[in-house]
């Protein structure tokens, strides 16, 4: 158990730029998308959606540097 | 060990007064949510009510996106004065708050500074609660003996259903007693609620304010070892802030979105999505809380024995694998195409004209018709066809603009009888061409006796999940932290876990719904959930492997 909490902190250290990078995309994707009336409202939409996830995906990367590190080893 | 030994009767007071507050601080904090068309109408003026619907679910969101700056602010003066006083201070803020949303006038009185300032007392509102939760689960379970934190501080865990039960009913009740015109006026029923928040809080100060301080701070706090900076010690130590992350990636994440998919996402989804009225969503809302919220106190209890990992994470799982299949039903049972219609009055519909009053080269046509099915349930329609007539093609005159409809029944707008004048059946027409046309039909569901109980069920099984995952949470977020930071270090992870990915359930659902649609289809319906079912299973994932189901610890 403890090798496989250790090797799934590679995952969660990858997941957290994953969801990052995905969100970044998908902000993208929409405020290109989006029309000239709903441009401003789909911006805001997605700034706040990234400026809440960032801090919470670099907590789930500091999670798996902390699993890769054995600090939740039994 | 504790030497704690207060007797049964003191202990049903310490819970009672601290889950008055709590519940009060609920109620305060759902009516805005339970409200966000009405409020959207009266504050923010947008022409599309999609658009109108997400700024509002924005500041519903940005409610729950202060919470955890609430919880650092408040858990951080938790552990420097204690609980006592800190919580009575989110009291008055929430009580506060939630009274002068109901003081404000509406955007047609006083413009801009209408949202403004909503905007602002809802921040204020989402601070308070960030720091009332931490402040009552920490105050009872320091009360409790240590093998019965489960069971006493589910109590505080039921106050957030049972708060949703009482805004929910005080809305109902004063909705019942005026029409919708004077409920939804600009000083109409809606405001009530809000005003009614002052009484609760006042007589829940008082209460408050006979409670004595938490034996365990007491202690500390005597002996001197009472931390001097708690927002370091919590997240500046290593040993402390892996479990905070762990607390939030392993148990909270996934108990904040099986909260408000159970009991807002489920709403929300019945009432814009399968198209149940009011009344209906409301009370099949009220059954499913009234016959769920005693398993709080059930599941509560039972992790004082078995631990409280696996009843949590079983409930996630369960809820991540069941709610398609939930929200395809309530779909179904909900859709006119598995009920026998018996009567329609769509062949002889009434139907209205009027002109935009914004805009007089737009019409709108509103028909109205019900259809009654076998099963008993009566389906109200509402098809609204917006007619623009393009300025360019408009025919040479200065008297008239014609416009014919999708059904070439000609509607005759006359220019020199006012905006406000639209004859029907006219005989002048022009070519399609010269038109643009949306049609949009709405659907308003009185439901059958055997579809809202079988509605209510299946809500009823999505509480139950929810008393799975929140009933023992409390006690287990107590027990991973040390007494003199347990206020801070538990405020953070839960306000993240329920305020920002619970939170987030009715906006991002709704927005992926939207998003769906975009390509011009219908959109999926069920596309939501993919949000709440994905964080609930990597949330489950990561607790079962990296969670412990310890016993009770010793202080």
């Amino acid at each position: 158990m403890n090798l496989l909490k250790k090797y799934l902190g590679i995952v969660w250290m990858l997941l957290a730029p994953t969801i990052i990078a995905f969100l970044f995309l998908q902000a993208n994707d929409k405020i290109a998308a989006a029309t000239v009336a709903n441009k401003t409202n789909t911006i805001l939409q997605w700034s706040i959606i990234l400026v809440i996830f960032i801090p919470i995906t670099t907590g789930l990367f500091i999670f798996g540097k902390y699993a890769w590190n054995n600090e939740y080893e039994e | 060990m504790s030497t704690l030994n207060n007797t049964p009767g003191k202990m049903g007071f310490i819970i009672g007064a601290s889950s008055v507050g709590t519940l009060i601080e609920w109620y305060d904090f759902y009516i805005f949510g339970m409200l966000a068309k009405v409020i959207s109408s009266q504050f923010f003026p947008e022409d599309s009510g999609t658009a109108a619907l997400l700024s509002t679910l924005a500041i519903f969101a940005a409610g729950f996106i202060v919470r955890p700056f609430g919880a650092l602010v408040f858990g951080r003066l938790g552990d420097l004065i204690g609980r006592k006083y800190t919580f009575l201070l989110t009291l008055v803020l929430m009580g506060g708050s939630t009274f002068a949303i109901g003081l404000i006038p509406g955007y047609v009185t006083i413009g801009w500074w209408a949202p403004l300032l909503v905007l602002l007392l809802r921040l204020v509102q989402g601070l308070a609660l960030g720091g009332e939760y931490g402040g009552a689960a920490t105050y009872v379970a320091e009360h409790a003996p240590i093998n019965r934190r489960g069971f006493w501080t589910s109590w505080i865990q039921t106050t957030a259903t049972l708060g949703l039960f009482l805004a929910l009913g005080v809305i109902i009740l004063i909705r019942k007693s005026q029409s919708i015109t004077d409920f939804e006026s600009e000083w109409g029923g809606w405001r009530y609620p809000f005003w009614i928040s002052l009484l609760l809080v006042f007589v829940s100060i008082i209460i408050r304010m006979r409670m004595s301080e938490s034996p365990l701070f007491e202690k500390i706090k005597s002996s001197g070892k009472t931390s001097k900076n708690p927002l370091k010690e919590s997240f500046g130590n290593k040993a402390n802030f892996k479990m905070v992350l762990l607390a939030l990636f392993g148990a909270v994440m996934g108990q904040g979105v099986v909260w408000y998919t159970g009991q807002f996402y489920a709403q929300s989804f019945l009432e814009n999505t399968c198209g149940v009225n009011f009344e209906d969503s409301r009370n099949i809302i009220l059954v499913a809380i009234l016959f769920a919220t005693p398993f709080f106190v059930i599941f509560g209890s039972w992790s004082d024995r078995v631990g409280r990992k696996w009843i949590i994470l079983t409930g996630m799982l369960v809820a991540a694998c069941s709610y398609y299949f939930i929200y395809d039903s309530m779909l179904n049972t909900t859709s006119a195409t598995t009920k026998r219609a018996l009567f329609s009055s769509a062949t002889e519909p009434s139907s209205v004209v009027t002109v935009d009053s914004k805009r007089p080269n737009v019409l709108h046509r509103i028909t109205k018709y019900d259809t009654l099915y076998s099963d008993g349930a009566k389906f109200s329609f509402t098809k609204t066809d917006t007619i623009t007539l393009l300025e360019k093609s408009v025919p040479n005159t200065k008297e008239l603009k014609i416009v014919v409809d999708s059904n070439a029944n000609a509607l005759v707008y006359s220019r020199k009888a006012g905006p406000k004048t639209v004859l029907e059946n006219g005989s002048a027409t022009v070519t399609a061409k010269s038109i643009s046309k949306k049609h949009a039909l709405s659907v308003e569901k009185a439901l059958d006796r055997s579809s809202f109980w079988y509605l209510s069920f299946l809500v009823f099984i999505q509480v139950f999940f929810v008393t799975m995952v929140y009933g023992p949470i409390a006690a287990f977020l107590v027990e991973m932290f040390p007494t003199k930071i347990r206020y801070t270090s538990m405020s953070l992870p839960y306000h993240i876990g329920n305020g920002v990915f619970g939170g987030l359930v009715p906006f991002l659902s709704t927005l992926m719904v939207e998003l769906s649609k975009s390509n011009g289809g219908t959109g999926n319906p069920l596309i939501g959930l993919g949000y709440p079912i994905s964080v609930a299973l990597l949330c489950f994932i990561i607790g079962t492997i990296y969670l412990k189901n310890k016993p009770a610890l010793s202080e």
